[in-house]
């Protein structure tokens, strides 16, 4: 079902209402296509040749005009739709209506899980999240992931956290022997790292701006 | 069953043929039938560490491209009946190893022997690749410093994912082979311990092979050592490891050549 609606001047008012409208009931309004009616218009009130793009920038989603006259703005969406059937006025919703969850969001964000150790000249790219590793990652070996990384043994070759921007990645590992490690673009080499948090079970994270690693535990 | 066994590294120099020839003998002594190949096309070796250089006619490449039997190119040792060499080509390269003919030689060998042992050339590009690919178990050899085990690292990588098996979704067999090993320098820290490499590469142990002067002097004869000095120190541990890689438990000890002097023993075991 599309909805049609008709704006009225003044138009500033008109749309700061609906803004209202939308705040209270989110889902009313969510994914559904609209017809806009021009016939309270003229095309001469101010915000008349915005409108369209104002109403598709609140995520409604226009589909067809109608009295639109000779509003060159209105010329897309001209005539597009046929054979649509009046159900009569739509009552808005006096409760506000719940915004239902996007239903391209996973119940749990994705994680790359390895089993197998990573093996020198190896290379694990993941750029959908945390990369969990159950094995070591080997000296010429790395991880790259948009998220954090998560090793369950040695790493002695190289990981790379927040690979896509992420200055809040972090990297675990449960025995730090790493030839280098990454957070958000700022990187740390071997010869950096405290001689003392060798072999040790760590945590890497970005602390104003710098490479910080602290044992865990 | 025929079992196919690539001798593989990564690195060169660290005796992989060396190791395919004492493996290879030391196996068709305890009877089974076996074939050395040597995949090292354009470098051959195998054919000068078995003595066998001066009986080379035909070669894997020959029987690659269809130009000699496979019967023609199987040089039979002169000591060990049941043990055959396939020699490599010198005066090709590796480019004239195709899959399929390695594919079609590789079956044909496993229907004539219990054991084929792939002799693969340093390197991981298309000989070693070749070598390597249908493989039930590889033998992985490695010095005791830290260039061989990282390559060696590489190695066992390639072998889990190019491999026949690994296309099949099955694993491959990985045996750790630790040569020129030398206890005393390895205790005094000038070289990887035993543990230092299980730890870095995780796979089970086949053997530790003592560094020896026997290992040269066998090589310049021409003959396997587990052949040419039975009872010296690596030929010890190799027929320990032939023991091992035919099933059977063998205590993990690093056999010496000095008198009195009992190995160290290693009770450890690396899944």
């Amino acid at each position: 079902m599309a909805f049609v609606i008709g704006p009225e001047a003044p138009l500033p008012l008109w749309l700061s209402a609906l803004d209202a409208q939308m705040q209270r009931s989110p889902g009313f309004f969510e994914a559904r296509p609209v017809i806009v009616d021009f016939a309270a218009l003229n095309p001469n009130d101010p915000g008349t040749d915005t409108l369209i793009a104002a109403l598709e920038s609140r995520g409604l989603s226009v589909i067809d005009v109608e009295n639109a006259g000779d509003l060159p703005s209105a010329d897309p969406w001209r005539r597009r739709l046929v054979g649509g059937r009046d159900t009569g006025v739509a009552k808005l919703p006096a409760e506000a209506v719940a915004a239902p969850k996007p239903a391209d969001e996973p119940s749990s964000p994705p994680s790359l899980i390895l089993d197998d150790p990573i093996r020198s000249g190896q290379s694990v790219l993941f750029l959908k999240g945390d990369v969990v590793a159950n094995g070591f990652v080997s000296s010429g070996a790395e991880i790259l992931a948009s998220g954090s990384i998560h090793i369950y043994g040695a790493l002695r070759g190289r990981a790379i956290a927040g690979a896509l921007g992420d200055a809040h990645a972090r990297i675990f590992c449960q025995k730090f022997e790493a030839e280098l490690v990454s957070i958000d673009g700022y990187y740390s080499t071997a010869d950096d790292f405290d001689p003392a948090l060798r072999g040790r079970a760590v945590q890497i994270r970005l602390l104003n701006d710098a490479i910080s690693i602290t044992p865990l535990g | 069953m025929a079992k196919v066994v690539v001798v593989t590294s990564g690195k060169g120099g660290v005796g992989k043929t060396t190791s395919t020839a004492a493996l290879g003998a030391a196996l068709a002594q305890s009877g089974e039938r076996v074939v050395v190949v040597d995949f090292d096309v354009g470098l051959r070796n195998l054919d000068l560490i078995m003595g066998a250089e001066r009986r080379v006619v035909f070669d894997l490449i020959n029987v690659i491209q269809g130009d000699a039997k496979l019967t023609q190119a199987l040089i039979r040792d002169k000591r060990l009946e049941n043990l055959m060499l396939l020699p490599a080509s010198q005066t090709r390269d590796k480019d004239a190893l195709t899959g399929e003919g390695v594919a079609r030689v590789i079956a044909e060998l496993r229907e004539s022997f219990d054991w084929v042992l792939c002799d693969s050339p340093a390197g991981i590009e298309r000989g070693a690749l070749l070598a390597m690919h249908h493989a039930d178990i590889a033998v992985v050899v490695t010095n005791p410093e830290v260039s061989s085990v990282r390559d060696s690292d590489r190695i066992i990588g390639m072998l889990d994912s190019t491999t026949e098996r690994a296309e099949r979704g099955e694993r491959i067999e990985k045996h750790l082979l630790l040569t020129r090993y030398d206890p005393a320098r390895a205790q005094r820290g000038d070289m990887l311990s035993v543990e230092d490499v299980l730890e870095i590469l995780s796979i089970p142990l086949l053997g530790i092979i003592p560094e020896s002067q026997e290992v040269l002097r066998a090589s310049n004869v021409g003959s396997p050592v587990t052949l040419n000095a039975p009872v010296s120190a690596p030929a010890r541990a190799y027929s320990d490891a032939v023991r091992r890689l035919r099933g059977e438990i063998v205590e993990m000890t690093i056999p010496s050549d000095k008198i009195g002097l009992v190995a160290r023993l290693f009770g450890r075991r690396v899944a």
